[in-house]
């Protein structure tokens, strides 16, 4: 089988592909939105044409809003970002924007997030990334509990569960670091929607790798004796078997999900493109570098 | 040969039950319907609820403070909070306007909070305003003789007499009112507010009245004197009336302000958001869109690597985006453009049982069986695996429902429920609609039709 004689190969990439993202991560860092940080967004939409973006960043200055952003939208509009608005703050601002009155817009999108609420938000969001976590280590223990007995064959139960762990930050890993790459030329932001989208694919892809290694062990289990050769060609005939429907059931969610990153609501873009990366990156994973990190395990404790 | 037929009697019933459904989607849509304004009033009820983030509107989240409160009190108070809030938006003719109360919990920290979305209101100042505005009454009475007077010349040199010392507080405010109504004057026909107060406030207005008859009582709203009556007697009916020069709008507005009283806890606004209702109209728009092309390709799919069981699972597919959007309206969920996004990728996701059933037929194929055996085979074995790849959906959706915000919510709640409603279409629908196939013969051309990809069908 093709996948288990280049293991280290994949192996090797998937390492590569994981340390590029975590670089990407640090060197651009993630944009942090109004969703947790706090402050205020105001985008407004000319009727005629949009005046100078200079013009306008001098005139804001009367407004003492601190350091704002302002970032063209469309052919018509701008994006303002501040800290978060009061009322009148508000009202000053689109006088401003729209010259006095003389050119007139209208407000498309308004939304000023306190400080607290950012920080409670933040808070929530760490929460449930724990908590999703929580649930799938113990999903993954409870999946591979019948195997307490396979130590003979070779790989413990809890190996399986750290390989599926393992697979698992590898997703996530890379699809933030392309989240990262978005983030630096696109100007995406680490919103709400972006904590859904990690959460989200931890659940979609944990369940690939389980429906892999459910095939494996069914294999394994039908051996009598197992030593190096055919543990590598087990695997190799399990991933044959799976294969197919690991890729067909992945393909059409992303089927859906491409959908949705082309032609859906701008303002799930890149949320869809993160679902696609992780089921993407979850499939390639489950079938690439879960199955040889296994062979690669069982080899180490066969020379032990 | 009967039990064929009675397969076949089985599917058409359930096409006809689907067609049902369908028809409840098409005919309680006001975009789909060209004659919705004339159905029934089912129909109407049930369209889809758009969020805010589709419909246009604000959203607004107060925090309220009750630290002065007794922690046992909390939870009445919030709720009297949102009552008078509830009353103050419908007061201003808002559509469908959500108030809630959000407690203080681990996770949302010790806040409590009051969320309140009004559709179709992209004014936020506006809306903060009328939200936020206490009505406050007071009854004044004239000040002793001899309290100098103010007056002042303004800048263009109008004189302006200040009045504020020349009336005193009384201890009447619009805490003792009973109930404000609106009537009109049977002489002039200008509306007027007639205002009936509670016990302890008629015992107050007939001291006050007694000991001021042949002066002016003035009555301020908000700071400002907007009735200054000459008392002629004692009243002790505990009626007064405000006779202002109100158009009848406003003296209805302050009907509606003085009746939702006072806020039982002070609040301050934490977060507003607005959106515009071309951004929302075009959210929709493309999520349609999306969601259309989403299925096409999907379907598209399972066609051409399925084949025959693949265009049974388009079928199931279309049962399922029947049941899952009549299941939107029946309950109803609150469609956001999150929410729209779960549901499309449980359009993909549906799909998977299926896939796993199919897989395992071909299998089961190649390993020498009949068409009939590998079919059923196929749907038993392949349980488990359906169980296990959607479990962890399940639970996800299930964590992110009860710690989300309401954006999160809605992505959980349609994802949540597709892979629920998805786990019935494609294995029970698809089932009975492959047991109605079972008049085909085995040939070499029908094992064809029903293996997938790059199989022919043959036994290896």
């Amino acid at each position: 089988m093709f996948i288990v004689k280049n293991k280290k190969i994949f192996v090797l990439l998937s390492t590569v592909l994981v340390a590029v993202s975590i670089i990407l991560i640090s060197v651009f860092g993630l944009k942090v939105s109004i969703d947790f940080k706090g402050g205020a967004l105001t985008e407004v939409a000319y009727d005629t044409v949009r005046p100078d973006q200079e013009t306008l960043s001098e005139n804001l200055k009367v407004l003492e809003l601190g350091s704002v952003l302002i970032q063209p939208t469309g052919d018509m509009g701008y994006i303002v970002k501040s800290r978060d608005l009061s009322d009148t703050e508000h009202t000053a601002l689109l006088k401003v924007l729209s010259l006095d009155g003389a050119n007139s817009l209208k407000e498309v999108n308004f939304n000023s997030i306190g400080p607290s609420v950012g920080r409670e938000l933040t808070r929530k969001a760490i929460v449930a990334v724990i908590l999703v976590s929580l649930a799938i280590i113990f999903f993954i223990a409870y999946a591979f509990r019948k195997v307490s007995s396979a130590g003979r064959q070779g790989v413990a139960s809890w190996q399986y569960g750290l390989i599926a762990i393992v697979t698992l930050l590898h997703d996530v890993i890379i699809s933030v670091g392309l989240f990262a790459l978005l983030s630096h030329y696109y100007g995406a932001e680490l919103d709400t929607l972006f904590v859904v989208a990690v959460l989200t694919v931890l659940g979609l892809s944990v369940s690939d790798t389980i429906v892999i290694f459910d095939r494996i062990r069914e294999n394994l289990s039908k051996e009598s004796k197992i030593d190096k050769a055919n543990f590598s060609q087990i695997i190799g005939d399990s991933l044959n078997q799976s294969f197919a429907r690991s890729i067909a059931t992945s393909l059409t969610v992303i089927l859906a999900l491409l959908a949705l990153v082309f032609f859906g609501p701008t303002s799930t873009k890149y949320f869809a493109i993160m679902l696609t990366a992780g089921m993407f990156f979850g499939t390639y994973s489950s079938i690439f570098l879960a199955s040889p990190l296994l062979v690669l395990v069982h080899e180490r404790q066969m020379k032990k | 040969m009967w039990k064929i037929w009675k397969r076949i009697l089985i599917a058409l019933l359930v096409i006809a039950l689907g067609a049902g459904v369908a028809l409840f989607v098409y005919k309680s849509e006001y975009k789909l319907n060209p004659n919705f304004g004339q159905e029934k009033a089912f129909f109407q009820n049930h369209q889809f609820r758009l969020g805010l983030d589709l419909s246009g509107g604000s959203h607004l989240i107060y925090k309220a403070d009750v630290s002065a409160l007794d922690p046992s009190e909390v939870a009445e108070s919030m709720e009297a909070l949102r009552d008078v809030i509830e009353r103050r938006v419908n007061l201003f003719g808002v559509s469908e306007p959500v108030v809630q109360v959000e407690g203080a919990s681990f996770v949302s920290g010790g806040e409590q909070k009051l969320i309140v979305d009004l559709p179709g209101v992209t004014d936020v100042e506006k809306a903060t305003t009328m939200i936020g505005q206490t009505p406050l009454l007071e009854f004044k009475t004239e000040a002793p003789e001899g309290t100098p007077q103010n007056a002042t010349v303004g800048p263009d040199g109008q004189l302006s007499l200040d009045l504020s010392n020349q009336f005193v507080n009384t201890e009447l405010t619009g805490r003792y009112l009973k109930r404000a109504t609106l009537e009109f004057d049977p002489n002039t026909r200008e509306p007027r507010v007639s205002l009936q107060f509670d016990e302890a406030g008629t015992k107050l207005f007939g001291e006050i009245t007694k000991a001021n008859v042949g002066k002016m009582v003035a009555i301020y709203l908000d700071g400002s004197p907007i009735s200054t009556p000459v008392v002629r007697q004692e009243i002790l009916d505990g009626q007064a009336v405000i006779s202002g020069s109100f158009t009848p709008s406003e003296a209805k507005q302050l009907v509606g302000r003085l009746n939702s009283g006072a806020l039982p806890v002070p609040i301050t606004l934490l977060s507003k958001q607005t959106i515009g209702a071309t951004l929302g109209g075009s959210a929709v728009a493309a999520g349609v869109k999306a969601g259309i092309i989403g299925f096409l390709l999907v379907a598209a799919f399972l066609i051409l690597w399925y084949r025959l069981p693949g265009l049974i699972a388009v079928v199931s597919l279309s049962f399922f985006v029947v049941i899952v959007l009549s299941l939107f309206k029946l309950i109803p969920v609150t469609l956001t453009a999150a929410g729209i996004a779960g549901f499309i990728i449980s359009m993909g996701i549906a799909v998977d049982a299926n896939v796993l059933i199919f897989e395992r037929i071909k299998e089961e194929l190649r390993s020498g069986r009949t068409i009939a055996d590998a079919v059923s085979n196929g749907f038993s074995r392949a349980w488990s695996s359906i169980r296990d790849s959607n479990t962890s959906s399940i639970i996800t959706a299930i964590i992110l429902f009860w710690f989300g915000t309401s954006l999160i919510k809605g992505f959980a709640l349609t994802l949540g429920m597709g892979v629920l409603v998805s786990m019935f279409s494609a294995i029970t629908i698809t089932k009975i609609f492959l047991g109605a196939l079972s008049f085909i013969k085995e040939n070499r051309f029908s094992r064809f039709m029903f293996s997938s990809g790059l199989s022919n069908g043959k036994v290896k």
